[in-house]
């Protein structure tokens, strides 16, 4: 059966860095930090007292007010995006047969403030729980929510695994229209952790900075001084097309969805194996997938998250993978400005390797102020500064807890 | 209008985010006001709430307008 190939058509995000595709892009390439205070409530308790949060976000310019009230703030974050990538596709929807049109999306946790909103005013005494509550908390709510909305009836589910999930829905994504199961296929992820069960929960397994004093620095990956990753929150949504029919259309062309790999780590909960044997065989398998040569790769959206340990795992495991040509491609964490948006981080970093194939500049890896002795200083990990550079080929990692890796591959037609 | 009616408008409003001018008695949640059969089950229990209340799911299953929801509290907070 001969594979059929995959198109971006689509894009759209609501992030810490911006709240439309340009303003994103804006931001992303002059290195600028989404970090500061939490504003959404009173931090002053918590360990972590800072997060990259979305700014200035009315969803009411994008649903009505029962839509808001019903919908947890990832879903609210997955309708954004996804509305601006239907209108970005250009496609003529009246024309598309809605039942070939699916919907995978990516979300690691779902619902965790509904979750813990309606846990907290349980009463044993009157052990209820909102009609609401499941429906509205549920991580798969999004992507169902989405089909409703336009009526695309379409394979449909979501992905979960944590890191790596929103990564995970594109390759699944990628596969329906690849294997003929659909056409058209809405995708990408949304995550909304910047609340109070998030920020404690995250800060117990001492996974996030503590740098109170300085958010915007606090998220420097592969720097000596990182002392664990920035919540980040929002969404990045794409529509993938079958290659022909995109052409035959005349669309606008963001980029080829080429190839995905899939591997476990298989090593500990949480750590990630320190020889990164799982981030070596993801990015492996992600370029068999693509039918392309590690030495045409030009440039690596990384994990790097800025946590200790998986900052010196990743670049083993890259060097691994790419022998010699490690040290010629183009290496950045765009968490260091968006902070960790968790289950959709896939998303809102595939998003930064089209804007970068776009564009022809590598977005940079900010507030590095020290090498690392324990990390290869050799490769370009694009500290500090963009990067102008023709960029053919990019590929995203996404590593979760559990260990579940995903690695994307994008090419420029 | 009644204090009661007044409160469960309110409630009304703000849970189906529908305008005030809607909600007249004859008003159904389900066929006049848009609600599902969650938005129902959510309704009957903040009616339950705000009027310190217990209403069975059989009778619940009877209140299906504006105006018979405000009979019910009504009655059952004399």
């Amino acid at each position: 059966m001969e594979l059929r190939r995959v198109v971006i058509t689509g894009v759209g995000t609501i992030n810490p860095l911006g709240n439309s595709v340009t303003e994103y892009w804006e931001n992303l390439k002059n290195g600028v930090s989404g970090a500061g205070l939490i504003t959404r409530f009173d931090a002053s308790k918590h360990k972590t007292q800072f997060a990259c949060e979305v700014k200035n976000f009315d969803p009411s310019l994008y649903m009505d007010r029962k839509e808001v009230r019903k919908h947890d703030l990832y879903t609210q974050f997955a309708f954004v995006s996804t509305e601006q990538a239907i209108q970005d596709c250009g496609l003529n929807w009246e024309n598309v047969d809605h039942d070939r049109v699916g919907v995978i999306w990516g979300a690691g946790i779902g619902g965790l403030q509904t979750f813990f909103e309606e846990v907290r005013s349980f009463n044993e005494e009157n052990p209820r729980f909102s009609p609401f509550f499941i429906p509205k908390m549920i991580a798969n709510i999004a992507g169902g929510l989405i089909s409703i909305k336009y009526g695309f009836r379409g394979p449909n589910f979501t992905t979960v695994s944590a890191c790596a999930s929103a990564s995970h829905a594109m390759i699944e994504a990628f596969n329906m229209i690849r294997l003929g199961k659909a056409d058209i296929m809405i995708t990408g992820g949304s995550e909304a952790g910047v609340n109070e069960a998030g920020m404690a929960g995250f800060n117990s397994m001492r996974a996030i900075s503590t740098r109170n004093d300085d958010p915007k620095t606090a998220s420097r990956p592969f720097d000596p001084d990182r002392d664990g990753f920035v919540m980040g929150e929002g969404s990045s949504a794409f529509v993938f097309e079958e290659y022909e029919s995109a052409v035959k259309r005349g669309a606008k062309i963001y980029a080829e969805m080429a190839g995905g790999g899939m591997s476990a780590d298989a090593f500990h909960m949480t750590a990630p194996d320190p020889e990164g044997k799982g981030a070596n065989l993801v990015m492996k398998w992600a370029l068999e997938d693509a039918g392309i040569k590690p030495e045409d790769v030009d440039y690596i959206n990384v994990h790097g998250t800025s946590t200790p340990l998986g900052d010196i795992a990743e670049p083993k495991a890259i060097i691994k993978t790419f022998g010699e040509h490690a040290y010629k491609v183009s290496i950045s964490s765009t968490k260091s400005m968006t902070g960790h948006l968790l289950g959709a981080a896939g998303a809102v970093e595939g998003l930064a390797c089209i804007l970068a194939m776009q564009n022809n500049i590598v977005p940079p890896t900010i507030n590095h102020f020290t090498d690392d002795p324990e990390i290869d200083n050799n490769l370009d990990f694009t500290f500090n500064v963009a990067k102008e550079r023709e960029i053919k080929i990019a590929i995203s990692n996404t590593f979760g807890f559990g260990g579940h890796n995903a690695t994307l591959v994008f090419k420029k037609l | 209008m009644s204090d009661v009616a007044a409160k469960v408008k309110a409630i009304i409003v703000d849970k189906l985010g529908v305008d005030e001018s809607e909600v007249v008695p004859s008003a159904s949640f389900t066929n006049d006001l848009g609600a599902d059969s969650l938005d129902t089950v959510e309704l009957i229990m903040e009616f339950e709430k705000e009027f310190d209340l217990a209403i069975p799911d059989d009778e619940a299953e009877k209140i299906s307008t504006v105006g018979e929801a405000i009979a019910h509290i009504e009655a059952a907070v004399k």
